[in-house]
Parts: structure tokens; C-alpha cells; sequence
């Protein structure tokens, strides 16, 4: 159980580590700021990145929808799995009468422009949550939040699709902070990286990072792979917003206000 | 508005300021050394020099991966190609025997080869992966004679920065910068697999480079022009594919 912390309600910091655990501690008023302004930018410019990295990505994907492991796949090789879509180009076997419209060049210029911007926000939220202490406040599961009754509460409670307790509203439970942990730390630096061992430009002078991976088509197939699980995050992320209450989170989220009163759904 | 977030604005406000002065530097700075792709303007500008630039840094003397000759991928994939017009079938009927590759622009002597004569220039061979901007991929043997010695022959200018490079099939042209066009592995590329390049591959003769995509290996190649501007070639875009909506650069 964490100290409720009154004075940090009208800083300006984030103060999640001194959530409050029931909701006789929560202030009546929402003065206080439940994400940094840091946060909340590179939170809705990763959102608008994600969204124009996945339609660009797709785009790219119908002109070849099929996946190899090793170094070379083509239309003459054994894929790995198919993706049962018609392909932008005429040759790809997909079983399909027709083709769809080649859009990849400008897919190829949005896809690779918002990779900068990406990369750009994801380095200065990187920076920042260091030297703040968000990492270590926020998403680094605390000692009590280890405990095994803790987990396999807290696992339970959303085996019951229980609705978050007032203290969810202020601090991020252990399961929240591993799956965020796992996107930052693992997902995207793993996106990033099979994505450029893609790049023969790129593995020309580094062509350690493509070989490890098992070749250039392994590359290209785990990107796929690591692209549906970031899909799925996203999925279950927005599926939790809504159910913990859309507007509560979505107000904290953009204005940082948070407001632990009881909102109905 | 307490005082720590006013402090806190007027920090963010001169972080972005020097932000903001500080792009404006580095792109005259990338400018002086040839960090700009053609391709600059427009709504993807940004994202495209930062991508040539940054791995013009890092690429400019790297080697593409090469691959053992068990790698060699049996059959090469082929793609889809325009009908053969009926000059080309002309062409083709004679062994290419009339085949020329005319090298034009910022070079001391300006002049056509033949195949024969191409051949006869130091042979060179690479086992390397031809990559396609749609996904697919296959690695084969390459033989030809690089780039850089049909530039030394023909005596290219210090001042080239660009060699544009032209198919026979009508708008089909790429450009690129001199360091791809004296990289060792850019080759004119006359075999393949141990036998003339076939016509399905670009043959007689292809401009490839391992380090670009697929689209950036032009066949059916015809000829060059040393320059040191491209904007006044097609619509000033440094190629038929990026005047198509297709980055100049694909390195990635």
C-alpha cells in the first residue's frame, strides 16, 4: 500500500506513484495532472504515427502477400504462410480473378516519413521517461505489486472483466505496466529494427542486423508478426479504455485532468 | 498557472525555438554535401532526406552482402516486363550484335559501346540479392564491368554528382549520385548465372546496383548521361519512377 501524497495533487508532475487506494482518498476536484504533458503529446502523435504506419504497411503488403523465412522468397518459392487477400500486382498467385490499384509509392514515402516521426517521438519519450523517473515511477511494476497474491488478483479481477477500482484511475496496476514495459521496450525497438534489416542500404553497412534475424525475408515476415501484436495491444488497450470508462481516460489522457468521481459508463 | 509549469513553457518554447534553428542549419549543411535527394519537395520531402541523408552517411563505401553460390536462388524470379516492340525483336534476332550503350553529358569523350566491347573491359562478378520494393526477392551471380571503369573511359567530370541511366523501353529511366555510380558493386551487367543475361532479367545489358531496390536496376540499358543537375531531366524529379510518385532513393 503506497503513502496518499496530498502536496502533489497541485504540482504539475505526474503523480501517479501516490495513487491513492480507495476512493475516500480521492479528491472531490480534478486539479491535478494524471499524465504529463509529455506523455499526452507523444501518446496521441505515436496514436496518429501508428495509424499512418498500419494503413501504409498494408498497403505495401497487398503487392506481395505472402511471407517467407531465410533469405530470398518469390512467386516461384515455398511460402511460409499466405495471407488470403488479392495482391495489387498481377503475378502474385493469391486465387484471386483480379488486382488491386498499386499504391506503394506514396505507401512507401508515408510509411518511411512517419518512421522518422516515430522514431523522433519514441527517442525524446525514451530521454525524457529516463531522466524523469516515469519509467521507474510509473511503469516499473513497484515491490508490492509483485507479490503473487497481487498478480493473481489483479489477473483475476480482469478474468471477471471486473470494472477498475477508483485507485486504477490514478496509478497503473502490474499487468498495465508489464504490457506497457513489453510494447516500449520490446514491440517497438523490435518493429524498428526488423523494418530497417529490411533496408539493403541499411544492412550493407550493418549486416549483422539482418543475419541474426535468420535473412532478409525473416525480416520482412517479423514485422508482420511483431506488427499483429502491436495490432492486438491496440485492440485490448481501447477495448480497457472503454470499459474502465472512455471519457475519464480519454480527458486524462488529453487534458491530463483525471477525475476518480464515479462515472457511469 | 503555477510557477513550475510557467518554467516549464518557457523551457519547451526554447527547446522548440533552438529545435527549429537548428533544422534550418542542418539542411544547409546537408545541402553543401550533397545530402538533398531530388526528390525533396512535396509532402514526403522531409522523410526522404532524412532517409538518403542519414544513409548516405553510413553507406556511402559499405558493401552490399554478398552470398555463397549455394545461395543462388534456382530459378531467379523474373518479373513481369512490356511487350517486346518489334525494333527490340530486331535487336534480339542479330545476338545484340547492334546492341550500344552511348555514355553522353559531363564526361572528355562522349561515345557508344558495343557488347563486344563492353566485354572486353575488366570483367568483374558478385553474388548478390535483388530485392523488389513489392517484397519478393532472389540472390543470383552478376557479371559485368563496373560503372566507375565505363566513367574512367569515358572520362567523366570531377563536377559530376548525378549519372542518369536510361532503358529501351520509352520513359524508363533512373538516376544516381556518385557514390553509387563508382561503388565497386554497381556493375553494367551483361551475364548472369554463368550465361548472358536473359531478356526476361534486362539482357542485353542492365544497370545494377545490390544496394537499391529492384526498380532502381534499370534494363535493357541503353545509355547514360554524366550530369551534375537533374532538373532538367523529365519533370526534375531524378527519375521516371520518382516523376511516377516512387521515391529517387531506395535504399530502403
Amino acid at each position: 500500500m503506497r503513502n496518499l501524497c496530498t502536496s502533489c495533487y497541485h504540482s504539475g508532475v505526474s503523480d501517479s506513484a501516490y495513487a491513492p487506494t480507495s476512493a475516500a482518498a480521492v479528491p472531490t476536484t480534478t486539479v491535478t495532472s494524471r499524465h504529463s504533458a509529455l506523455v499526452r503529446i507523444t501518446h496521441w502523435i505515436t496514436t496518429l504515427c501508428f495509424v499512418a504506419l498500419l494503413v501504409s504497411g498494408l498497403e505495401i503488403v497487398i503487392s506481395h502477400p505472402r511471407f517467407y523465412w531465410g533469405e530470398v522468397g518469390n512467386d516461384l518459392t515455398q511460402p511460409l504462410f499466405k495471407i488470403p487477400v488479392p495482391a495489387s500486382r498481377r503475378l502474385v498467385p493469391t486465387g484471386y480473378s483480379y488486382t488491386l490499384p498499386d499504391a506503394n509509392g506514396w505507401s512507401r514515402y508515408l510509411h518511411f516519413q512517419t518512421a522518422w516521426f516515430l522514431i523522433i517521438t519514441g527517442l525524446l519519450y525514451l530521454i525524457w521517461g529516463v531522466f524523469s523517473g516515469h519509467f521507474r515511477r510509473n511503469l516499473l511494476p513497484q515491490g508490492a505489486d509483485l507479490s503473487w497474491r497481487e498478480i493473481t488478483s489483479t489477473i483475476g479481477r480482469h478474468m471477471r472483466f471486473q470494472r477498475p477500482g477508483a485507485a486504477d484511475a490514478w496509478s497503473y496496476n502490474v499487468l498495465q505496466r508489464t504490457t506497457y514495459l513489453l510494447v516500449i521496450f520490446v514491440l517497438f525497438p523490435l518493429i524498428i529494427w526488423t523494418g530497417l534489416a529490411m533496408s539493403p542500404a541499411f544492412v550493407s553497412a550493418f549486416p549483422a542486423t539482418v543475419n541474426v534475424l535468420g535473412g532478409q525475408q525473416s525480416a520482412r515476415t517479423l514485422h508482420f508478426l511483431v506488427t499483429i501484436a502491436l495490432v492486438l495491444f491496440l485492440a485490448v488497450h481501447v477495448v480497457m479504455v472503454c470499459i474502465s470508462g472512455f471519457k475519464s481516460r480519454m480527458r486524462a489522457m488529453i487534458t491530463g485532468r483525471a477525475s476518480a468521481n464515479k462515472e457511469r459508463i | 498557472m503555477s510557477d513550475l509549469s510557467r518554467r516549464k513553457m518557457i523551457k519547451t518554447g526554447l527547446v522548440a525555438t533552438a529545435s527549429v534553428a537548428g533544422l534550418g542549419a542542418a539542411a544547409k549543411i546537408a545541402e553543401m554535401y550533397g545530402l538533398v535527394p531530388p526528390d525533396h519537395g512535396g509532402l514526403y520531402g522531409l522523410g526522404e532526406t532524412l532517409t538518403y541523408a542519414s544513409q548516405r552517411l553510413l553507406t556511402r563505401h559499405s558493401l552490399a552482402r554478398e552470398f555463397s553460390r549455394s545461395q543462388i536462388s534456382k530459378p531467379p524470379f523474373a518479373n513481369e516486363v512490356e511487350p517486346f516492340t518489334d525494333e527490340f525483336k530486331r535487336l534480339q534476332a542479330g545476338k545484340f550484335a547492334e546492341w550500344r550503350l552511348a555514355v553522353n553529358g559531363m564526361v572528355a569523350r562522349p561515345g557508344s559501346y558495343s557488347l563486344d566491347q563492353l566485354k572486353s573491359f575488366p570483367s568483374h562478378s558478385q553474388i548478390t540479392m535483388l530485392q523488389c520494393e513489392e517484397g519478393w526477392s532472389y540472390i543470383a551471380e552478376w557479371v559485368g564491368v563496373p560503372l566507375s571503369h565505363v566513367l574512367d573511359v569515358a572520362g567523366a567530370l570531377p563536377q559530376a554528382k548525378y549519372v542518369a541511366y536510361y532503358s529501351f523501353e520509352p520513359d524508363t529511366w533512373e538516376s544516381i549520385d556518385m557514390a553509387d555510380a563508382l561503388h565497386p558493386q554497381t556493375f553494367v551487367t551483361y551475364g548472369m548465372n554463368g550465361d548472358d543475361l536473359p531478356v526476361g532479367h534486362g539482357g542485353p545489358l542492365r544497370l545494377r546496383l545490390p544496394r537499391q531496390m529492384g526498380y532502381k536496376s534499370v534494363k535493357y540499358l541503353t545509355h547514360l548521361t554524366v550530369t551534375d543537375n537533374l532538373k532538367n531531366i523529365g519533370k526534375g524529379n531524378g527519375s521516371a519512377s520518382a516523376d511516377f510518385g516512387y521515391a529517387w532513393y531506395a535504399g530502403i
